[in-house]
């Protein structure tokens, strides 16, 4: 038995199905080794996909992915990958080959520093010196991902650490680290000073982040939000999180969400912020959330509270079981004016497009794509003018809706579509991409074939970059630089060299059609929209 | 704001780095840092002075927490430590103001530590405003090189934690 051997059995005592990864000589004796394992391999076709497949694995199914990489350019390639988790609070093991230990620090080939390269972007990183210390640090690995606020941990393998030997295999029961303790619970002060302020409240509102999904409390939000009639607006990463056709969901905050959403943010007594950053793009004036309201900031990162906004009153855990606490609380008023109110403003605030005849109307797309997705289908948008598109229209009821709010990386949809596939084989999976996004991961069509994944991929197509296109239309007065797209494949030719289905949706008056014929297929199978390269967010 | 951080940190390679990139990464400030092992081998105490407004300095406290490697912040005020520096400072002197260097080493309780024709070293330990003030007084004479070791503090004794 050997270091590597170590590496695999610590993976099964996890109970981990999948590895995402790209071989390598110094990651050798690993792919070795769990040739004789059950757990599968899947290769992506350039590092940082294997990131964005395990993010999306997780952010479905609850489980840490994992991703396996070698030494020097297949480490860095993973590093916008880890980053993206990192921003959006996704755990994840990563494994990296090194060079041999006796080496480390000479530049030898294929040599990277990559625990100090990461260090900005994950929870934590080891180095393994002592083969003995494998099964350990892979406990406390996954245990450092998936607790407090998630993240995801990298363990740099020397290559001579995977090939000593080893007599004996015990995968430690529990974890030792003085250092770390993640608040859970959250203080019962609080919660109750909380509760006095659910009872006085007549304008409360509750701004849902990504750490409501990441803690897997949706059902805990829905039942809190209906015991004391609280609507829910949610942020970017935290769309999903309250079914769309909810009666007290009321969209999404943020310079890109729906203003009804935001004026109710402004305009609340009360705001329970949970799980969210209060970032620049949901919230651009934070102080403005403070001001003539109490606000309640709910999060497991301690250090999140009082970053970006001074709360009233900070309540430290975890967001379930903060949701439960605080069900024991006596039920306030209905607040039926407030959320009449609301509804008023969303009336207001639907606004219809004039349509036209030579291209898809994104919205209406979308709108009808999501409405006819089967009920658990999961979502995945990627970014640019078709994430904010995606994020404002999207209905999603039952399913999942996956996204990289924090990096807002381009070419994690494709990837993280997989991922999420990967973990419900049974559910619809579609990625939605512009032409630019579709362009980064497009080499992933051929894991999707090569692995059995059917997801699908649907590209809205407008032979721009869309989004900076029309940054600079409004800042730059159309000056354009370096966001034609021209040169793109034709997808139709693209989609028969994978041996892909293909539709290509362009006659508003089929659009109906093909949506359906689309979502019937059981194949994995690409879509091009085609959208007026004009059309603004 | 000025606040004083002593942190106890596993004693690893890679922590001293770990924490000064948190500071640059976050934009703190970083007055001075000084580092070594404390009585258990396996601990070292870093002692940070910052400046920075309120949420900066609550922030710096919460992002060191934050950090895996690291076992216990603890911030104080100067007025609640005791806070000492040590400096060497080499200048030249002549024959004419070779009496008044000594004589405002002495007045600051500095000592000469080593001597040549040309050159005096310097070596005083105090607080961080005798240093500073030494400094100061010395500027009017050539001063050729200064090493600081940056702020060692620790709470008062009568501070109970």
């Amino acid at each position: 038995m050997n270091g590597a051997d170590i590496l695999v059995k610590c993976l099964e005592e996890e109970k981990v199905e999948v590895v995402f990864g790209y071989p390598g000589v110094a990651i050798a004796p690993f792919y070795n080794s769990i040739l004789d394992s059950s757990i599968q391999t899947v290769l992506v076709r350039t590092e940082q996909n294997a990131a964005h497949a395990a993010s999306g694995m997780f952010r479905v199914s609850g489980k840490v992915g994992v991703c396996a990489v070698t030494s020097g350019p297949g480490a860095t390639n993973l590093i916008t990958g880890i980053a993206t988790a990192f921003a959006d609070s996704i755990p994840m093991v990563c494994i990296t080959g090194q060079v041999s230990s006796d080496l480390l620090g000479s530049d030898v080939f294929q040599e990277a520093d990559i625990t100090g390269a990461v260090e900005s972007f994950v929870k934590y990183s080891y180095l393994v010196r002592d083969v003995d210390d494998i099964p350990r640090i892979m406990k406390e690995a996954f245990y450092i991902a998936n607790s407090g606020r998630r993240g995801p941990v990298l363990v740099d393998v020397p290559i001579d650490i995977q090939n000593a030997t080893v007599k004996s295999f015990k995968y430690p029961e529990s974890v030792k680290l003085r250092t770390y303790k993640p608040t859970v619970k959250g203080n019962m002060v609080q919660i109750k000073k909380v509760a006095a302020e659910l009872l006085k409240a007549e304008k409360p509102l509750i701004v849902a982040g990504g750490g409501v999904l990441i803690g897997r409390a949706r059902k805990e939000l829905l039942k809190f939000a209906q015991k004391f009639h609280i609507p829910v607006v949610t942020t970017m990463m935290g769309k999903g999180s309250m079914p769309s056709d909810d009666e007290l969901f009321f969209g999404m905050i943020g310079n890109n969400g729906h203003p009804y959403a935001n004026r109710a943010m402004r305009e609340c007594d009360l705001l329970l912020m949970v799980g969210a950053r209060v970032a620049d793009r949901s919230v651009n004036q934070p102080d403005i959330t403070v001001t003539n309201k109490v606000l309640v900031h709910i999060d497991v990162d301690p250090a999140e509270i009082g970053k970006n906004v001074g709360p009233h009153i900070p309540l430290v855990g975890d967001c379930r079981s903060i949701f439960n606490d605080l069900m024991e609380a006596e039920a306030c008023g209905d607040h039926k004016e407030w959320i009449k109110t609301l509804k008023g403003w969303k009336k207001e605030g639907t606004t219809k497009k004039k349509s036209s005849a030579k291209f898809i109307d994104p919205v209406k797309f979308i709108e009808e794509l999501t409405e006819k997705m089967p009920h658990k289908a999961i979502y995945v948008a990627d970014v640019g003018q078709n994430q904010i598109w995606s994020c404002r229209y999207a209905k999603i009821k039952g399913g999942d809706f996956l996204t990289s709010g924090g990096m807002g990386t381009m070419g994690y949809s494709i990837p993280a579509a997989m991922g999420a596939k990967y973990a419900h084989m049974d559910r619809e999976v579609i990625a939605v991409c512009g032409d630019g996004s579709f362009q980064m991961s497009q080499m992933e069509l051929a894991t999707m074939r090569q692995h059995g994944l059917k997801s699908k991929v649907i590209v809205l197509k407008n032979d721009y970059l869309g989004m900076v296109r029309q940054y600079q239309h409004f800042t730059y007065e159309d000056r354009y630089s370096v966001v034609d797209l021209s040169g793109s494949p034709d997808l139709e030719k693209l989609a028969a060299a994978y041996d892909m289905p293909f539709f290509r949706v362009q006659d508003p008056k089929k659009m109906s059609e093909q949506i359906d014929a689309f979502l019937s297929s059981d194949e994995a199978c690409l879509m091009e929209v085609v959208i007026d390269p004009m059309d603004l967010v | 704001m000025k606040k004083i951080y002593s942190v106890l940190v596993e004693n690893r390679s890679g922590v001293l780095c770990k924490v000064a990139g948190l500071f640059s990464r976050r934009c703190f400030n970083i007055d001075s840092l000084a580092v070594g092992e404390t009585d258990d081998k396996d601990v070292s105490c870093m002692t940070i002075v910052s400046t920075g407004n309120q949420r900066t300095l609550e922030q710096i406290e919460k992002q060191l927490n934050k950090k895996l490697d690291i076992i216990k912040v603890r911030t104080f005020k100067e007025e609640q430590a005791i806070s000492r520096e040590l400096m060497l400072l080499k200048v030249k002197y002549n024959r004419t103001n070779r009496k008044d260097i000594m004589e405002i080493c002495d007045i600051l309780k500095a000592d000469i530590v080593d001597m040549s024709k040309t050159h005096l070293m310097i070596q005083i330990c105090d607080e961080p405003q005798k240093i500073t003030l030494l400094l100061d007084m010395l500027r009017t004479v050539s001063i050729v090189e200064v090493a600081r070791t940056g702020v060692l503090a620790l709470t008062r004794c009568g501070e109970s934690e």
